[in-house]
């Protein structure tokens, strides 16, 4: 399936890429892989075959409504590139 | 010229009354210090594994169940992806083509009085987002933004509305009744002021009687049924302009501007597989069965609806004092335990909505915290009723049972309030007044109704106020013969 190079540069905007000019083309070559791929398998009947949600059998896996103890601040903000007064500390947003 | 027919729908989100975050043992009580509420997995870090808290999926069925939606049998989740700072793993979790509530509806009055049924399409539950500090006036202004994640991941449900309502009175009736069934069902606290319930208006305009939908705008940033109605109509109206100026409404989200009253655009919308949905594979699907069902529903009280009729119907009150009581679910309940115990409920609804009501706006309570038992209420009201006191003296217990909170029956003693029906004490009294004013006593046998007024009063104040009036009369014409 033929990806153009817009397709490329709206899934890199939507991930907050940049990609370079020498880049592209494998970039192209690389997705249109993975979607002639996918094809192959769009080719397979799957008339009756239930939905796949989940890869693992399982179901209802809960947990009871009770509170346990956080991690300490001091652990929370300890990878943290900036930080102010107990807050995470971002760059401007827009 | 054209006529125009609004066409609105709503989104509301509602955090849920749980302990604990949706899917990590993090508390979801208010922290005024940041960041003191959150874990590795509620912070995104690599390599946890979010569990489901079992409260969230039966608080999201009950609402479901209030608002007559079909539960789903099967439902799971998805990562909606999108980069903003107050979600810490670029990712929302939610629930998009299997949520766990479907297809329900809300009775609300159209603008005929008449009842419409506004339609619900889905309900999900989804995590919250934390929330933001900025260092200047306003996110533009700001130089940096300080997250603080101890929101983060609060359970939620997000309830979507078919485009149904036709006008911002139809909008704020159905805001209204949902965020009393929602207080009903004890699913959500519904504090718009607070944030736990948000609303989201999504408008468009459209020639009337067409059936082709026009471009619609989303507004966000409504603190309260009050905003959201006007910015319904400040976007009718300038919907409506720029149609007939032949101008395309663009599809975007805007925001409420409470200050200026008006909407102003924040960014075009993206299209919904912009978010690139994909299953969650951290969390596996949940399976609902009847019987699940029907244990959540035993737990649901007498909705509004419902409660209303049955008021109207078996207790005889008016459309206005059922108006007043089931507004206010605290007040609802309060009332059924009182008419457990005492059987006449117009006269409760009138001293609930009376002086109760009164009583605790003075103390600026909320109605959660009435500081009276509801078997005391029901006491002083059976002793109003047989006439051991006085309706005034009755006032003045309750006042003090709030102000004290002492057992009415102290204070009825204390007070000395109790009424004298006992004839034999009474009589001496009565016989009193009768020699001491003779010329009224032989105006009252020569015809003079008015004569009895003024004996009475004479037996009151000799009793000081606490003579049972009815057998002050009785004894008086009884005498008098
Ligand atoms: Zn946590």
């Amino acid at each position: 399936m033929a990806i153009t190079v817009n397709d490329v540069e709206y899934v890199a905007k939507l991930a907050k890429l940049t990609i370079a000019d020498e880049e592209m083309d494998g970039y192209i070559k690389k997705l249109s892989a993975i979607l002639d791929y996918m094809q192959q398998l769009q080719e397979i009947d799957t008339n009756g075959v239930p939905l796949t949600t989940h890869v693992l059998p399982l179901e209802n896996i809960f947990r009871k409504d009770e509170v346990k103890p956080c991690l300490p601040r001091e652990k929370v903000l300890a990878n943290a590139p900036d930080t102010e007064d107990g807050y995470f500390k971002v760059p401007k947003i827009f | 010229m054209t006529e125009f027919q609004t066409v609105i729908g709503l989104e509301f989100h509602a955090e849920l009354k749980t302990k604990t975050k949706i899917f990590c043992s993090c508390p979801t009580t208010f922290a005024g210090e940041p960041n003191t509420h959150v874990c590795p997995v509620c912070l995104g870090l690599p390599g946890v594994l979010p569990v489901l808290n079992k409260r969230a999926v039966e608080l999201a069925m009950k609402a479901g169940l209030a608002l007559n939606c079909q539960i789903s049998p099967f439902s799971k989740f998805d990562r909606k992806n999108y980069f903003y700072p107050d979600l810490p793993k670029a990712y929302q979790v939610t629930q998009y083509p299997l949520p766990i509530c479907k297809s329900g509806y809300i009775t609300v009055p159209d603008a005929d009085g008449n009842e419409k049924n506004i339609r619900i399409n889905r309900i999900h539950l989804e995590e919250d987002a934390g929330k933001l500090v900025h260092s200047g006036e306003s996110i533009t202004t700001s130089n940096y933004s300080l997250p603080d994640y101890n929101r983060a991941a609060v359970p939620l449900i997000e309830i979507v509305s078919e485009p149904d309502m036709a006008s911002a009175e139809e909008a704020k009736a159905f805001g209204d009744k949902l965020k009393l069934i929602l207080e009903y069902a004890g699913v959500s606290d519904v504090k718009m002021e607070q944030g736990s319930l948000r609303c989201d208006v999504n408008i468009s305009l459209m020639p009337k009687g067409s059936d082709k939908l026009g471009t619609k705008v989303e507004i966000k940033n409504l603190n309260s049924f009050r905003a959201m109605h006007r910015a319904i109509q400040f976007e009718e109206d300038r919907q409506r302009r720029m149609i007939e100026r032949g101008e395309k409404i663009v599809q975007e989200t805007r925001t409420w501007d409470e200050g200026s009253g008006q909407t102003l655009s924040m960014r075009s919308k993206e299209n919904d597989h912009d978010y690139r949905y994909f299953p969650e594979p951290d969390l596996v699907p949940t399976v609902i069965t009847p019987e699940w069902i029907e244990a959540v529903r035993s737990e649901l009280p007498e909705l509004p609806d419902k409660r209303e009729k049955r008021l109207k119907e078996e207790c005889g009150l008016s459309y206005y004092d059922c108006a007043q009581i089931v507004a206010t679910p605290a007040l609802a309940f309060f009332f059924d335990e009182v008419a457990k115990i005492f059987d006449d409920k117009k006269t409760i609804a009138n001293w609930l909505i009376g002086d109760v009501s009164r009583l605790i706006n003075v103390a600026e309570k909320e109605y959660e915290q009435i500081p009276i038992a509801a078997d005391d209420l029901a006491y002083l009201l059976e002793q109003a009723k047989s006439g051991a006191i006085n309706n005034n003296s009755a006032k003045a217990v309750l006042e003090e049972m709030f102000a004290s909170g002492k057992k009415p029956a102290e204070i009825i003693s204390e007070r000395g309030f109790a009424q004298i029906s006992d004839s034999s004490a009474l009589e001496e009294a009565v016989k009193a007044v009768i020699e001491a004013n003779a010329k009224a006593a032989e105006d009252f046998r020569a015809g003079k109704q008015q004569a009895m007024g003024f004996l009475m009063g004479q037996v009151m104040k000799a009793t000081k106020g606490q003579a049972n009036p009815n057998l002050v009369k009785e004894l008086l014409a009884k005498m008098l013969k």
